[in-house]
């Protein structure tokens, strides 16, 4: 791959799209230890396109929501090409409600389209799962730190994105709709989806600069292995300056850190 | 009342409107009086947020907040610029909510109403910030709020700020209910995208008008995705209430009613 600064826009968003890239399942895999994964959210169902769990960061105990798409045809169609439905951010509420209750910090691992698009979905309600997951992460009381791993896709990854540090793999993308559904509503012509992908500013970059994420991975001219260390160390680091935050400042400055956006 | 309305024409003579979904014609006076129902079938037009104030608070008691508060180009978006300015000059607003005080019923409370005139009702920052100092503002003054939501979704023109408007609001909201106040949300056609999927949906008490379209994704996105056929009713008020989703589905003539009986309940 080419140096940072020459990837266009659009590329960036087919590296994040690849499905050679690594999604929350591997960084579980490669990060965190004694991983015991949790099922179902107590109410309808289990969503295998989130994948939540407890182990061990460094020797300390986490509690980990991860988006993920699966490797094989078989396991995609399981897992609905990560695209979690009601049923799957209900369990990530309950998983993180779990880690408050024994202090646990949180990790979320985001990467998908966006929230699965259906009529089963809009039925149980897909609205009110993602409209309660960011009411209530606004006040869970152990720090929550979000990585974008791969497409960061609208109200379906914000919710898992409320949090104290939001940190971004180099060519992950995070933006408001897909370039395709953005060219294709704004100028008739979801071809142009590479120009619409410039103008949502939706590189890591971008979210940088515009002070929406906190830290930034590398990627070019690192291996698969560097770049989980490097962000294994970023999170470990985040999560111990978090936890010398008392719970009213912590919560303040997650309150804070979304409130300056766009005032 | 400023009369615009999304699903009428109005007539060369402007006084008669032909009803969209009936096909026949009223005169304006007679809709007016009639809640913005058509009198032939019953179906209910879109309303102004000036006009559901009108019906909704009591006389003479709505203060206006944040009224010139007006969004910028954050992602310097192309064309943007452009489409605000034709979208302030057709709906005459600066932005696509109003917010504000008013009585409702005697009891003081905390208004916002989204306006469909506005880019649909988009979500863009200046509508994000006005609905969370409303909040703020609310959360200080210990008063309830009631928010009426029309909205498109996103406003793609705004990119990610669009997007984290969800998280700033829905920090707002939470902030109020932990004080312990009263959150009403009043849920009309259409509410859908990210507004359905943070504060249309974090009211205490969820309301919806008859019929009024309600949802996340949109229902021909799903069509095409899944090519699945969507069942009769599907994503409407009675939908939701089916499944689970709402509390109330109120008729807009006795909405100001039940809402002023819900206020008087919760009055400390
Ligand atoms: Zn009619």
């Amino acid at each position: 791959m080419a140096t940072s600064e020459k990837i266009s826009a659009y590329e960036r968003v087919q590296a994040a799209r690849s499905s050679a890239r690594p999604m929350g399942g591997h960084y579980i895999k490669h990060m965190i230890d004694n991983f015991i994964e949790f099922h179902g959210d107590r109410r309808f169902g289990d969503d295998a396109a989130i994948i939540g769990g407890i182990g061990f960061l460094n020797q300390k105990p986490v509690t980990v929501i991860a988006m993920e798409r699966g490797n094989t045809i078989e396991e995609r169609m399981k897992r609905k090409f990560g695209c979690p439905a009601p049923e799957g951010y209900r369990k990530a509420l309950r998983l993180m409600k779990e880690a408050e209750k024994f202090k646990r910090p949180i990790i979320c691992f985001i990467g998908s389209s966006g929230a699965y698009c259906g009529i089963d979905a809009e039925k149980r309600g897909q609205g009110e799962a993602i409209a309660e997951n960011l009411f209530e992460m606004m006040g869970i009381k152990t720090p929550i730190i979000s990585v974008i791993v791969g497409e960061g896709g609208s109200g379906g990854a914000l919710a898992l994105g409320i949090c104290d540090t939001a940190i971004m793999l180099e060519n992950s993308v995070y933006s408001v709709i897909s370039p395709e559904g953005c060219a294709s509503i704004i100028w008739k012509d979801s071809s142009k989806a590479p120009e619409a992908a410039e103008a949502l500013k939706l590189t890591s970059h971008d979210l940088y600069d515009f002070g929406v994420i906190e830290k930034i991975i590398v990627e070019s001219d690192r291996t698969t292995e560097e770049i989980c260390s490097d962000l294994k160390s970023a999170i470990i680091s985040e999560i111990f300056s978090k936890e010398k935050m008392s719970e009213e400042e912590l919560l303040s400055a997650r309150y804070e850190k979304f409130r300056k956006i766009g005032a | 009342m400023k009369g615009i309305f999304d699903f009428l024409k109005i007539g060369a003579d402007k006084t008669e409107v032909l009803c969209k979904k009936c096909g026949k014609e009223t005169s304006r006076a007679k809709l007016e009086e009639n809640y913005m129902i058509c009198p032939e079938c019953g179906a209910y037009l879109r309303m102004g947020a000036y006009e559901r104030l009108e019906m909704i608070t009591d006389k003479d008691t709505f203060e206006e907040s944040d009224k010139d508060l007006k969004g910028g180009d954050p992602i310097n978006f192309p064309g943007y610029d452009k489409k605000l300015d034709e979208a302030r000059k057709n709906s005459g607003l600066p932005e696509g909510v109003v917010c504000g005080t008013a009585e409702i019923g005697g009891i003081k409370c905390a208004l916002f109403v989204m306006d469909s005139k506005f880019m649909m009702g988009s979500m863009g920052s200046a509508v994000g910030e006005k609905i969370t100092r409303l909040f703020e503002n609310a959360t200080k003054q210990k008063l309830p709020v009631v928010g009426f939501t029309t909205s498109g979704g996103a406003r793609m023109q705004e990119g990610i700020f669009s997007l984290m408007q969800m998280a700033k609001v829905s920090g707002a909201v939470k902030r109020h209910s932990d004080g312990g106040n009263l959150y009403i949300t009043v849920l009309t056609d259409p509410t859908t995208g990210g507004v359905t999927a943070s504060f249309a949906m974090q009211g205490d008490i969820i309301i919806a008008e008859p019929g009024a379209l309600i949802g996340f994704a949109g229902a021909r996105v799903i069509e095409q995705t899944t090519g699945e056929k969507l069942p009769a009713g599907f994503q409407r008020s009675e939908f939701l209430l089916e499944h689970g989703f709402v509390d109330i589905i109120e008729e807009r003539r006795r909405l100001k009613y039940t809402i002023a009986n819900i206020l008087a309940i919760h009055k400390k």
